[in-house]
């Protein structure tokens, strides 16, 4: 990555607040704190294409922008290719040596609905960034299902019922999926783990070519859970092994230990979307199988020390 | 200025790479097809510096430029049909974002049935988005409207996007005498793009942010008003044409013998050419015919219309569209015009040359003493009879 110019006199070189405060989140919202420690890693010499989202929603009102770099929101499934037409227009006129182009979508844009967009974009090779804010449901029309959904949550659209338990799939791997592009650098990594975000962001834009971090952010209000324990939560997620942080630099992958495992049933019972799965008897099977799929990442990913 | 015999997409795309686009992005349809190969080869052959960004789709290839568009640098990109209708969410997008995008739609039906043929109902169903619409009868005049496009979008007082509209395989796959002009003038016709805000680190700027309802409407607001001041600005464009390349160029309109008309022919596209055989023909016989080829059909040139076409006794519009369940389009907008004004000539529809069905001399002959004899609407010229049209004559 180029050195970071700094263009604007006498402003905040730190880029603490390149994302200012003022913006609308909700209290303990895990994306907005991602977003500014993104923005930090980054620096100013950079172009942010976002989707249709919280974020979008949060961030760019009319008049009221949150954003301190260039911006341009367009659509919700479009971004990847938007991302790539910026990019094509700085090798054009010979600005890519000089800025990066930094895509940022939530896991509803990426994982589904703007999915074609973002294989597209590996698959050219497009010189971009794209970061996944997870949490795992579409939150900004109001908590409804995506691919990134885990097994049994409650969303408004995977309810539980008489004859049901919530969302009945496991989550979609995507950084796995765009890992099969061939792309040089795939990380996930999570709000929960500041230092390790923030490395994982510069490696990733000293690097040429398509790039993808894929960071897990809690949402208080669409998981129910305590909005001041967004980073405990998820650092449980990360430490119970269902949401394992890794990265893979040019075919080398690299894993974040677990210090210390967390059981599935104590990082569900954090949050009410897991609810249902907990009656008066305790925990009811389902929970097992969610620790299975925990215990499937820490085996396959080596997440703990032997 | 070369004159020579070109097939459409290579006399369209040796345009466009006079204009010099720095990003050209497209998806594959028929029979768009043969523009954006021809300009892959362009760009592969080193004689148009671009990017040519082979996207997975055409919502992709709208939102590429898109992006393009709003980094500031010139982008082109040209569909078909199912494309367009595709990539229609961005078209709305492109015009909100005021990004001045030129997009070549090489007009075809829509499925279903899938018909690969050409008609007008794909460009049709985009008209409300924003965009300036503009019909080329031949393919010098759809060369001369890509430049035009251009300088129109990036005028500082418009920054639209530029949607030029040629009849699919009518134009496109078909051998024509044209005239490039010399880079030379057109690069002085057609100076670089300025943009008038792009996304750059040194001034950032958010670009598409969202409006509350206490924004939104003048937003739209903006849209319509300069959308109607575009109109004397795409007058303005081609006098200077005419003056750079000493050729025609007619605004948002062509009058074909219209001055005495007491009936007139009223359409757009390649049909035109037909129409324009027979309006010749019917004048020799003493009929007092003429032909109004719309160019514009956004923004409609309302006021103009109403003069040109205020003495004429009978309207025949001869259509390639039909708002199903209504009207054709273009009928449906004459009737407006004449509402409530002194001028009321009669207004037929007629719906014509659907999914790739030969307008013929025989055809624009019929509809016209169709038209003379009484009111007619939506009428679809020369079905045929030995099919069995189940619901209508089972």
């Amino acid at each position: 990555m180029p050195e970071v110019k700094e263009k604007a006199k006498g402003k905040d070189k730190s880029f603490d607040h390149i994302f200012s405060s003022g913006h609308t989140a909700c209290p303990g919202c895990g994306q907005s704190l991602a977003v500014r420690l993104v923005l930090r890693a980054a620096g100013r010499n950079i172009i942010v294409v976002n989707s249709t989202g919280c974020l979008e929603i949060f961030s760019s009102k009319y008049g009221e922008s949150a954003w301190g770099v260039p911006y341009i929101h367009s659509l919700f499934e479009n971004i990847a290719a938007v991302a790539s037409g910026v990019e094509s227009a700085l090798k054009a006129t010979g600005r890519l040596d000089d800025v990066r182009v930094i895509a940022m979508s939530g896991d509803g844009s990426a994982a589904d609905i703007g999915f074609g967009a973002i294989s597209g974009m590996m698959e050219r090779g497009h010189d971009v960034l794209y970061v996944c804010y997870d949490n795992e449901a579409y939150m900004n029309t109001g908590i409804q299902r995506s691919g990134c959904t885990p097994f049994y949550a409650r969303t408004t659209t995977s309810p539980p019922g008489k004859v049901s338990l919530g969302n009945a799939r496991p989550k979609k791997d995507l950084p796995q999926i765009i890992l099969a592009h061939g792309v040089p650098y795939v990380a996930t990594a999570s709000v929960g783990y500041i230092n390790d975000l923030d490395k994982k962001i510069k490696k990733a834009l000293s690097i040429r070519g398509p790039k993808y971090v894929h960071v897990h952010v809690p949402c208080p209000l669409g998981w129910g859970s305590d909005s001041s324990r967004t980073i405990d939560i998820a650092r449980m997620a990360v430490n119970s092994g269902l949401f394992p942080l890794y990265e893979v630099d040019h075919g080398d992958m690299k894993v974040r230990k677990i210090p210390k495992k967390v059981s599935a049933e104590e990082y569900l019972k954090l949050q009410t979307r897991f609810r249902h799965l907990f009656g008066k008897d305790g925990a009811r099977d389902e929970v097992q199988q969610i620790q299975a799929v925990a215990d499937a990442n820490i085996e396959k990913y080596g997440l703990m020390s032997k | 200025m070369t004159r020579q015999m070109l097939q459409g997409c290579r006399a369209i795309s040796e345009m466009v790479t006079l204009c010099r686009p720095q990003v050209v992005s497209a998806y594959p349809i028929t029979p768009q097809t043969v523009i954006v190969e021809e300009l892959a080869q362009i760009v592969a052959d080193g004689r148009l510096k671009a990017e040519f960004v082979n996207v997975e789709g055409e919502h992709s290839a709208a939102s590429t430029v898109l992006g393009a568009s709003a980094a500031g640098v010139r982008v082109f990109t040209a569909t078909s049909s199912q494309g367009l209708l595709l990539m229609a969410e961005v078209v709305f997008n492109i015009a909100g974002m005021r990004l001045p995008v030129v997009m070549v739609n090489a007009n075809r039906s829509v499925s279903a049935p899938l018909n690969i043929w050409n008609d007008q109902q794909d460009s049709m169903a985009v008209r409300d988005s924003g965009w300036v619409q503009l019909y080329a009868e031949n393919n010098q005049e759809a060369c001369d409207l890509i430049l035009q496009a251009y300088k129109i979008a990036e005028d500082h007082r418009v920054m639209l996007p530029v949607m030029v509209c040629v009849d699919g395989f009518v134009l496109p796959h078909a051998y024509e005498m044209v005239d490039l002009p010399d880079q030379e003038d057109v690069d002085a016709f057609l100076p670089p793009f300025a943009p008038m805000y792009r996304l750059d680190p040194a001034n950032p700027l958010t670009l598409g942010a969202y409006a509350e309802p206490d924004k939104y409407m003048e937003t739209r607001y903006m849209l319509q008003e300069t959308l109607r001041a575009t109109l004397p600005i795409i007058e303005e464009v081609a006098r200077d044409f005419s003056k750079s390349f000493g050729r025609p160029a007619h605004g948002a309109f062509e009058a074909y013998r219209l001055g005495d008309a007491s009936t007139v022919v009223v359409a757009m596209g390649s049909m035109a050419g037909t129409i324009k055989e027979v309006v010749d023909e019917l004048r020799e016989k003493g009929q007092k015919v003429g032909l109004l080829r719309l160019i514009a059909f956004r923004p409609l040139p309302a006021a103009a219309l109403y003069d040109a076409l205020k003495n004429a006794r009978d309207i025949v519009v001869l259509e390639k569209a039909v708002s199903l369940g209504n009207s054709g389009p273009l009928a449906t907008e004459l009737r407006a015009l004449f509402q409530g004004r002194p001028a009321s000539p009669g207004i037929d529809g007629f719906v014509i040359g659907l999914g790739g069905r030969d307008v013929t001399m025989e055809d624009i002959r019929g509809a016209v003493s169709k038209a003379q004899e009484g009111a007619v609407d939506a009428e679809f010229v020369h079905l045929r009879e030995d099919l069995e049209l189940e619901g209508v004559n089972a």
